[in-house]
């Protein structure tokens, strides 16, 4: 499998590389003028990353997260996900490495192969860094008013979540 | 929306650290995850430029066109309105595609030139338009088709078989981004 993810990168670059030369394009100068719009990209996404990234910090060192799963484990169960992913789930629309920490955790607490091990490999697997990906992805343009994107996305996780409960229920228990 | 997000993890957080005892943490936590994020940004610096420059020579070639071509019926059908050969469908198709084989790396750039290009072609205004929404929220819902890095954690855990998940992540998937995609269709409506 990571052989597969070993290959796509270059192949991508190289068909492109490859189409464009073909097709006589200047490569490099075109290159060199998407590459700036990157740096600009990188500027204007800045504000947007310290704000989210300083705040997941505070929230994590708080204690904050075993509070809420602490409270939240009546309604995990209701919707028929173990309490101990529930800190997975909390994490991973705000922050992908901080969710890796603890997916990572609880591989070697309960084994990859136990269900808890499985609804979180699909919990992670499924998801995306929610929050993070709007603040990044309208941090790079004007909008101030992002309307029914965070609560459609929610929406999305919410199903995702309780999804990999029942996934793993119907394919492996 | 991140308004509120971004408030209630703030001061939710540091009202918990002070009845738990733990401001220090929290503000050692303030102030080096900060920094964290510059770091961060100026390691995808990188990946960025790469990104876009690949982009901007896959445009000129016509690559992007054919790939946008034969993406157009799926796209036409969830991206309404926008011009099919435009800059702003050119970018979402590579998003997508590069979503789906796992270039996370690739997506985030390409994302942030469609999201720019929408802005554009539509004349947002500052106000999110029906299709701006409707791609953040695929690209908040996970496309990728093999979960590398997950399936790597888990052959490092001792997993028996680490893509022996496959089929679960892809139903949990593919029922959540369906359910995002309507809520977002739905909720356009609703939230003007």
């Amino acid at each position: 499998m990571s052989g597969a993810g070993n290959w796509a990168i270059p192949c991508v670059i190289f068909v492109i590389v490859f189409y464009g030369y073909l097709h006589r394009v200047h490569v490099f100068e075109v290159f060199l003028q998407g590459a700036r719009e990157g740096l600009q990209t990188s500027v204007q996404i800045l504000p947007a990353l310290v704000a989210l990234i300083a705040a997941v910090g505070i929230l994590k060192a708080s204690g904050a997260l075993d509070l809420l799963t602490y409270a939240l484990a009546p309604v995990m169960r209701l919707l028929g996900l173990p309490p101990e992913v529930l800190p997975l789930a909390l994490l991973r629309p705000v922050s992908g490495s901080g969710a890796m920490v603890i997916f990572t955790e609880l591989l070697t607490r309960f084994g990859p192969d136990s269900a808890i091990g499985r609804i979180a490999s699909v919990l992670e697997g499924s998801t995306e860094t929610t929050f993070y990906t709007i603040a990044v992805y309208y941090g790079a343009t004007q909008i101030q008013k992002t309307r029914h994107t965070g609560p459609a996305a929610v929406a999305a996780d919410l199903v995702g979540f309780v999804m990999s409960g029942i996934a793993v229920r119907l394919l492996f228990l | 929306m991140m308004t509120s997000i971004f408030s209630l993890m703030i001061l939710g957080g540091i009202l918990i650290a002070a009845l738990m005892g733990r401001m220090e943490a929290v503000s050692a936590a303030a102030l080096s995850d900060a920094g964290r994020a510059v770091q961060l940004v100026i390691s995808l610096t990188g990946n960025f430029c790469l990104w876009s420059g690949l982009m901007q020579i896959a445009q000129a070639s016509g690559l992007t066109d054919r790939l946008a071509a034969a993406a157009r019926p799926l796209t036409r059908r969830l991206f309404r309105g926008l011009s099919a050969n435009g800059e702003a469908m050119r970018a979402i198709t590579m998003n997508l595609a590069a979503n789906l084989i796992g270039l996370g790396s690739a997506a985030m750039p390409l994302g942030i030139r469609a999201m720019r290009a929408m802005e554009r072609e539509e004349r947002a205004n500052g106000i999110a338009t029906d299709n701006m929404a409707l791609f953040v929220v695929m690209n908040t819902a996970s496309l990728q088709l093999i979960p590398t890095t997950n399936a790597l954690l888990r052959a490092q855990a001792g997993a028996a078989q680490p893509l022996d998940i496959l089929p679960a992540v892809w139903l949990a998937s593919a029922v959540s981004i369906v359910a995002g995609v309507a809520a977002a269709k739905l909720l356009s409506r609703v939230i003007l």
